[in-house]
């Protein structure tokens, strides 16, 4: 019973690390119809970032510090030198150069870097276990992933249901032209939604650290994971993103916890060893296909945000 | 017959000489570059197939599970189309990785080369490049034909407008996966071909990276053209081999000239230097 709410609480984890993914593309995805496959190296920045200045200081929180705006400025750059001539252009174009930039930063982190993982290490103002239900202990620093994860959550939500910023936000992936004529700054609109999506990816990458190595071409991987995300939950809707980044990681962490032992009761214990971990590991993707079988445009179809 | 056509028959007869020169020069390592050149130009020329002709991006081509990811991928379009090959892609990569039986993330050694017989024995190089060569002239003539004949017409009217097609009462989506199909079992070639190029097979090439490659290639070339892609994976693989003697970083190098490349040029190599298209075939 308590392995099984431990694997649980790391699906809740996990998704809502992919949620800061997710939330960041989709955002960019809805706004400026651009789809953004270096997203994964911003991430991969951030965890960098952290790691270095984490490892050279000391200071968990000047690293965050550090990886955030590092990856704004980033984010920033590359928007204007390159996605600005991208935004009416064909999605294929977008992906090739975006693809260019997974290779430039890959190989420019191994300059900076080395080759070699790096190391990041669990802050040690969180470093102990903390009992969530009476008898369950967990590891702090995973308590703090998801109490942080879910405060985003909200703040996105606050922030683009009810602020100003969030209304013109709305506004631009309804209608752009309407909003440029009515006097809003849309350029600057897009690249300050293009700093927020930086940002969350680089939180999600700063938050992976300890729990995954970091290293070049980090990104990929939890790209992927990232577009299945927004694949299900609808591309460009936040509400959506949230529920399948939950959906899909507490499915993969008791996919791969429970489905050997489930299978070992059918088929016997050497054949489920063999399945157990490759259906695992192709659970999400099932669930992915099951979805759009039923509704292609997936759970949430956006209007608006 | 334009001054462009003569132009292509030349520079694909000029293929078949590389085993000649290379060997008067005493420097063997270009018949491998050129074999490998012809191995994914056979795989870009089948992308070229679906991507510039019926318009689907597809990332998950190196994957070739064609069918079953095709009809599920299909009911979705544009972005979604992307995004779940992509997924897919990476679905079979994982399997590979978990089926230790074929060697699981490791790869697979292959002992020997595919045997067709004394007459074709894949393991000189010189052979392997001709039996390359011939594959890919092969499928330049057929994706020509498929091109010009109403499937390939009507692959083009889903591209330009599929909602029309399907008001003139085509059933697009059956076209769609047939070419689909088509193009994930001439890629499934160019897989074994690789194969048997490396004689090493590891779930590597099937990352979405590589898949992101062989598009590359399309598009450097110049979509919707058939002999842009091998002029594409040419200069890819020309480019990659260059870079990397010069510097172990030459993907930092790389990416940037992609992004260039994209941003400066919409028709790749093709639209540069072959004259511009009109439409008289």
């Amino acid at each position: 019973m308590i392995y099984a709410v431990e694997q649980v609480l790391n699906g809740v984890q996990f998704g809502v690390m992919l949620f800061l993914m997710a939330a960041g593309l989709t955002l960019i995805f809805g706004i400026m119809n651009l789809i953004n496959l270096a997203h994964g190296s911003l991430y991969m920045v951030g965890a960098y970032v952290a790691a270095a200045i984490f490892s050279a200081t000391g200071s968990f929180l000047l690293g965050l510090a550090a990886a955030l705006s590092a990856a704004v400025l980033v984010g920033i750059a590359i928007e204007i030198i390159v996605f600005r001539t991208l935004y009416e252009r064909d999605h294929l174009d977008q992906v090739l150069a975006t693809f260019g930039l997974i290779l430039f930063f890959n190989e420019m982190v191994r300059i900076l870097w080395g080759s070699t993982a790096l190391y990041m290490s669990v802050p040690g103002f969180l470093s102990g276990r903390v009992e969530l239900l009476p008898g369950i202990p967990y590891p702090a620093y995973r308590v703090a992933i998801i109490a942080v994860g879910l405060a985003i959550a909200l703040l996105l939500y606050l922030l683009i249901a009810r602020t100003r910023i969030g209304m013109l936000i709305r506004a631009g992936a309804s209608n752009r032209v309407m909003l440029g004529a009515l006097g809003i700054n849309v350029r600057l609109l897009y690249t300050l939604v293009f700093a927020m999506g930086s940002a969350l990816a680089a939180l999600a990458g700063v938050m992976a650290g300890p729990i995954f190595t970091v290293e070049s071409g980090m990104g990929e991987s939890v790209l992927i994971l990232a577009f299945v995300v927004i694949v299900i939950g609808g591309i460009g809707s936040i509400r959506g993103a949230f529920v399948a980044a939950l959906l899909v990681g507490v499915v993969d962490a008791t996919g791969r916890a429970f489905l050997r032992p489930f299978l070992t009761i059918f088929m016997g214990g050497s054949a489920a060893a063999k399945f157990g971990p490759a259906l695992a590991s192709m659970l999400i993707y099932i669930l992915m296909a099951a979805v759009l079988f039923v509704r292609p445009q997936g759970l949430f179809p956006p209007r608006g945000l | 017959m334009s001054g462009r056509y003569v132009a292509i028959c030349v520079a694909l007869a000029a293929l078949a000489l590389v085993p000649a020169v290379a060997t008067v020069a005493d420097a063997p390592f270009y018949t491998g570059l050129f074999a490998r050149i012809m191995v994914f130009a056979i795989a870009a020329v089948s992308l070229d197939l679906i991507l510039g002709y019926g318009g689907l991006v597809s990332f998950g081509h190196a994957a070739l599970a064609a069918l079953v990811i095709g009809f599920v991928s299909l009911r979705t379009s544009g972005v979604y189309f992307i995004m779940i090959t992509l997924a897919f892609g990476q679905m079979v990569y994982f399997v590979a990785i978990g089926l230790n039986e074929y060697g699981g993330d490791d790869g697979l050694n292959i002992a020997r080369h595919s045997d067709f017989g004394a007459a074709l024995n894949l393991d000189r190089p010189v052979v392997f490049y001709y039996f390359a060569y011939g594959l890919l002239l092969l499928f330049l003539f057929l994706g020509n034909r498929i091109v010009q004949s109403r499937f390939g017409m009507l692959l083009q009217g889903v591209k330009s407008n599929e909602r029309r097609m399907i008001a003139l009462g085509f059933p697009t989506f059956r076209y769609k996966l047939t070419a689909f199909v088509m193009a994930g079992a001439v890629c499934g070639i160019a897989g074994a071909l690789f194969a048997n190029l490396t004689l090493f097979v590891s779930p590597s090439i099937m990352h979405w990276t590589r898949s992101g490659e062989i598009m590359m290639m399309v598009i450097l070339g110049g979509l919707g053209s058939l002999v842009g892609p091998v002029f594409g994976a040419a200069a890819y693989l020309i480019l990659e081999s260059v870079l990397s003697r010069l510097t172990e970083h030459w993907q930092a190098v790389l990416g940037p000239i992609l992004i260039l490349v994209v941003l400066f040029s919409k028709t790749g190599l093709y639209g540069i230097f072959a004259l511009p298209r009109r439409r008289s075939g």
